[in-house]
This record gives C-alpha cells, structure tokens and sequence, in this order.
C-alpha cells in the first residue's frame, strides 16, 4: 500500500467485509481500538486498513450483520522449512527499527503440550465408579505447610490433636487465578476476578502492582504480591489478604524484570503502586536483596514476622533447568506455598525471544519439583502451585495427578472475559478491555458479567473435575494428589516418561 | 413503572442499542434489509451521548409529568395512564416539533421528510426493550426504580 514499509504490507490478518451484509452502522470502527475501519461519509463507505489488524476479532464478534471475517493472509511466501514467513517478518521488522520485538501471552511456539501426551485411568469392574451427582464429591484442597506427623491423646472415640498446624488457606476449588497486576489489567477485571473468587471460595492474586483501596473488602480470597519492584507494599496491603507471594520469575520472562510505561501510569495506578504519576514502574530483573536461598529466607521471615506468622508466603519461580533444587531450597527457606510457573504462562509484555526460547514445560518441571520433594522427605512443608499454560479441567487434573496441590490460571481466566489471545497486550490498547487503562476501553469490561464468567468458568471446570474423579473411583482430589499410577503417557519416550514418572500406556 | 436505565460506568458507545431500535421499529424486523432497502429507514429512537471516555445511551424517560404532552398542539402526545408510557400517535403528529424544542432529555427525533416525530415506545409488547436486550455490556436495563 501506498506510503507503507514492505514490513507492514506483509500483514498478518486479512479483514474481509461482505458488503452485501454491511450496513455501514460503524459498530467496528467504533471497536477497533487500532484504528483499521473507517467511515468515509462521502461514499457512505467503511473500509479497512488491514495493515493495523492484529487478529483480535473484536469487529467480528461485534458486528450485528455477520459481515466481517478475519482471516490469515493468503499471501504465501515460497515454501521453506527453515525461513518461515515469522522469522522473516521478524527480521524486517528489526531491519526497520533496530528494536527488541515485543510480545505478549505465553509461548507460542509447537514446543510439545505434555498434558495432550497423558492420558487418565478409570474404573471397570474391579473397582467401582462413583457418580458426583448421587454422593459427595470432596475437591476442598487446604494450601500451606503440613507436620511431618501429626500426634493425638484420647482416643476410646474422643482423640485430640496434639500437633499444632501451620495456618492453613482452605480452597473450594484447586484453581486460583494467578497473579496479574493492576496496571498490566484494570480494576474492572480485578473486580471481577475477587468476587468470582469470593463467590467460589477460592484466591485471586494482585500481582505485584499493590491493591486498590477498594479491593480490601476481599482479603480473604486475595494474596498479595511482593515483587522485585516491592510497588504498592505496606503493612495494610502485606496483611490484607490470606497470603503473601514472593514474586521471583514468572514463565514467559523468566530472569527479566518488567517495564510498565509512564503514560500507563494514571492517578489511581500511582496511588496504589505508591510512585509518581507518569513514571515508568521498572520491576528490576532479580530482586536486590536476594542473591541466595540465605536471602531468600530472610526476606521470607521478614514478611511472616510483619504479618505475624498469621499469613502464608507463595514463592513463585518461572520453571527453568534446576527448578527442583531451587525448590528444595524454597522449601527448606521456609516458603509455605511454591508457585511454579511454566514456559507457556502469559505476561503483558516480554521480548518475543524470551518468551519463546527460555524455559521449561511445566508438567516436566511440576514432575521433577514434586519427586525431589518427596525424596528428601520435604514435600508435605509446602503445597505446589502449577501455572503456565492450564487449559481445561482435564489439564487441572493432570497436573493434580503430577503432584499438584492447585493451579494458578490466567490466560484462561482472560479468555473467559473475552481475550482473543492476539498477543498483543503490550500495545496498551486491547480492544476487549482487558490489558488497558485507557478509560474508554476499560469500560468494556463490566465487573459484573466478569464476575459471572469467571465463576461459571471455575464451577464449570469443577463439575468436569468431579466427573473425572468418579471415573476413577475417587471420591476426593485428595486421593488423586501425586498419584501418578492414574496416568499413563502416549507417544513419550523413556526419559520424558522417566521425568514424567509415568508408564507408558498399555503397559 | 419499568423504566429504561443508562449505566454510564459500562456503557462502550457501540450504539448496537441504536441498530436494534431501529430494526425494531423497521418493516422487515431483518437489520441488512432494514439498512439496505427500506426508505426512509427509521431513526433510532434512543441517542449514545458521548464525550470523550463517556458514553451512555438515553430514552424517553416516560416522566411523570411529561412536557411533551403539555405542549403537543395536536393532542398526538399522550400518557397512558395505566402503564405510564408516554405514547406518541403518529397520524395526529403535524410536525410542529414542539416537543422536541421541550423535552430536557433530548430523545424525541424528527422525521423532516414526513414531518412527524418519533419517540420511544417500550417496544410495544416486547417484554424486553430492544436496545437492552441488544446492549452487549448491560449498559443499560430495563427495571423497576
Ligand atoms: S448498546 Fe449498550 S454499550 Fe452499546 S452504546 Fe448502547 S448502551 Fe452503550
């Protein structure tokens, strides 16, 4: 196209408007927040400048004749397994600017999915099925330390316990949504997600952008975050909810800090990040005062003296080559909660080439961390936390039978409240409303139909679960938990089955 | 009385509540052909008010006490005293648009071609306006105040 780089005119998406259907009403140029559709009065005319499409189908889901279509452009380049059109769009891109590409979301790369490589048992015959509709069905899962044994007086019908327990986070559900920021997402899905997690009896995460005065009334289904750019921390916010999360890597970026851009920062951001108006908030890549699980442990016990022994602390680490190490470590550091995040777990912004290139699948990582665990006779001082890439209630399952205590999800709770997954968050202009502040875009998330779908996906999911587990016998998530006999791996190998600690099927 | 209500807070400005008053109030009740064939197509009966970030969508508030009918010359506007919709008789309508130099809210258009007014009916037996069973962020209901 005229004036356009040969970069942009490579475009991805194709908008294709049939103009027998199109009533020229503008819904999509109203929608789309990068600006393809027009309307030109003269011609009484809508056209599109599908340079700026980024897939994220707003216009078609919006559209009230059915008139538009996005589609991959058919401009094919000639076939090449090596040079795909991505690497060379890449490369025009970065020829033209000279800059790191950006992205948004998990890794997108056809990296093996581990939880479409497992398959589930059930019971016939010999042991029977269990109906969840007819008897009851235990998925409550309790997050937190447990003793290595537990001591009891009494007995003759009346024992007492005589262990006294860590605090314990009791959940309805073994899914919680994992951390987002206010700030990468605005305070109507922070709104949404607390009361769907109220509702539900399970946890949200504030991320680490500090939480919103009016967020408080939600403490008991709120965990806090302390990152490496400590945004938002005090004594009110540290004891606000039932947990603290240490944030030490997350899965799309593990080892880079983040980068929340000035003009995103608003009266409301600055006032709960507790910085300037319009500075940038830069989340150092490791947090400076910890260099070792020495450290680690100091800032631990420092959190748990503040909010006095009465809250449990999440460490979260990305899943990288020597998770299991570090985990022992943040076990022995006294963490109560690990949270592990795998290389497919979303951000709001990341170079493209980290996102894609660093890290590891979490069903291996979830394997390994839980077998080291429970090889050093360690694993029942903290629960598991799993995210990254956590698609359907079969994948909670799974990663159950891995040896999870709950997953943390996001990207799917995004999805739930409309996210298209174009990747494309860093923009700041997502048209669905979500990873944006911008005050006209903001509104397109109303915190009750959020709150609605993020509880119906929770209890969706539930229902799934519970089926599953009566498919097999299993009355409780409990009895589930790090039993890996229930699974069974197709088209694995030795090793990956190895990690995996699964057989084969049929074997 | 169920009155038609605008949540500033949630309104998007998509004015799908305008297309759907308007294929409501067409002959074909069919949004393509209604756009595409039918002259003169009708005015939507709701208007988006928008500045900057804000957007809401107003109706005939049906008032009470409904200046509309107090000044209507030719006795076209009148409140139906058992539902409280303020009704609009088109055949009586001789295009003096009194009633909308007076109405505060800005919501009864014109038709110049014709010369009549068109104002908002509750959808006439829809139990469910158009406009709030259009609106894809419940930005505006349909309730009891
Ligand atoms: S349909 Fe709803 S959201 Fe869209 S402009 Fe009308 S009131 Fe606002």
């Amino acid at each position: 196209m005229l004036y356009y780089d040969q970069n942009k005119n490579y475009r991805d998406f194709e908008v294709l408007r049939d103009e027998n259907k199109c009533i020229q009403c503008q819904v999509c140029v109203r929608q789309c927040s990068y600006e393809v559709h027009t309307y030109d009065e003269k011609h009484d005319e809508v056209t599109a400048d599908q340079t700026k499409c980024v897939g994220c189908h707003r216009c078609e889901a919006f559209c009230p004749t059915d008139a538009l279509k996005i589609r991959k452009n058919q401009s094919e380049f000639r076939d090449n397994a090596l040079w795909t059109p991505q690497y060379l769009k890449n490369i025009y891109k970065q020829a033209d600017t000279g800059g790191v590409l950006l992205t948004g979301m998990g890794n997108s790369y056809p990296y093996p999915v581990y939880w479409d490589k497992m398959l589930l048992d059930a019971s016939q015959v010999t042991n029977p099925s269990i109906d969840p509709l007819r008897e009851p069905m235990e998925l409550r899962t309790y997050l937190g330390a447990k003793p290595d044994a537990v001591e009891v007086h009494g007995g003759n019908g009346h024992p007492r316990l005589d262990t006294s327990f860590a605090p314990q986070i009791p959940i309805e559900y073994p899914i919680l949504f994992s951390a987002m920021s206010y700030g990468s997402i605005n305070l109507n899905i922070h709104v949404g997600l607390a009361r769907a997690a109220e509702e539900m009896g399970t946890l949200y995460n504030t991320g680490e952008g500090g939480l919103h005065p009016t967020l408080y009334q939600y403490g008991k289904n709120t965990i806090v975050q302390c990152a490496s750019g400590r945004f938002g921390v005090h004594t009110d916010y540290l004891n606000a909810g039932v947990a603290v999360e240490i944030k030490i890597g997350q899965g799309a970026k593990p080892g880079i800090g983040g980068h929340l851009p000035g003009e995103k920062i608003g009266p409301e951001i600055s006032l709960t990040r507790m910085i300037p108006e319009g500075t940038d908030a830069l989340s150092p890549a490791p947090h400076h005062d910890i260099y070792s699980i020495e450290d680690l442990r100091q800032l631990i016990y420092a959190l748990k003296e503040a909010t006095d022994y009465k809250k449990l602390v999440f460490v979260k680490i990305a899943a990288v080559h020597n998770s299991a190490a570090i985990a022992s470590g943040m076990v022995r550091a006294g963490a109560d909660v690990i949270s592990l995040d795998g290389f497919r777990g979303g951000t709001g912004a990341a170079p493209t080439m980290i996102r894609d290139n660093v890290g590891v699948p979490i069903e291996l990582a979830l394997a390994s961390v839980d077998e080291r665990l429970r090889q050093e006779g360690i694993r029942n001082r903290a629960s598991l936390v799993v995210a990254g890439g956590i698609r359907c209630s079969a994948d909670v399952v799974k990663a159950i039978a891995l040896g999870a205590d709950a997953v943390y999800i996001a990207t799917a709770a995004l999805i739930a409240v409309g996210c298209t997954v174009c990747q494309r968050c860093y923009t700041g202009k997502c048209p669905w409303g979500i990873a944006t502040n911008d005050p006209y875009l903001a509104k397109r998330i109303n915190p009750e139909i959020a709150h609605e779908k993020l509880a119906n996906l929770i209890r969706g999911w539930g229902h799934e679960i519970q089926e599953m587990l009566g498919g097999m016998g299993l009355n409780a998530l409990e009895s589930l938990r790090g039993n890996r006999e229930k699974l069974r791996g197709v088209g694995l190998n030795e090793t990956e089955l190895n990690i995996l600690g699964i057989k084969h099927a049929g074997a | 009385m169920k009155r038609v209500y605008a949540k500033e807070d949630v309104c998007i400005g998509c004015r799908l509540c305008e297309i759907a008053c308007v294929v409501e109030h067409s002959e074909s009740k069919n949004a393509i052909r209604t756009y595409k064939t039918e002259v003169p197509r009708p005015v939507a009966r709701n208007v988006v008010e928008e500045r900057g970030p804000l957007t809401f969508s107003v109706n005939c508030r049906h008032c009470d006490e409904p200046l509309c009918v107090a000044v209507c010359i030719a006795g076209a506007m009148v409140k139906d005293e058992e539902s409280g919709v303020v009704r609009h008789n088109e055949e009586k309508c001789v295009g003096c648009w009194s009633c909308v130099m007076i109405c505060p809210y800005g919501v009864i258009k014109m038709k110049p071609a014709a010369k009549k007014v068109s104002k908002c009916d509750l959808c006439n037996g829809r139990t469910m306006p158009a406009c709030v069973q259009a609106c894809p962020n419940r930005a505006i209901v349909y309730e009891e105040r």
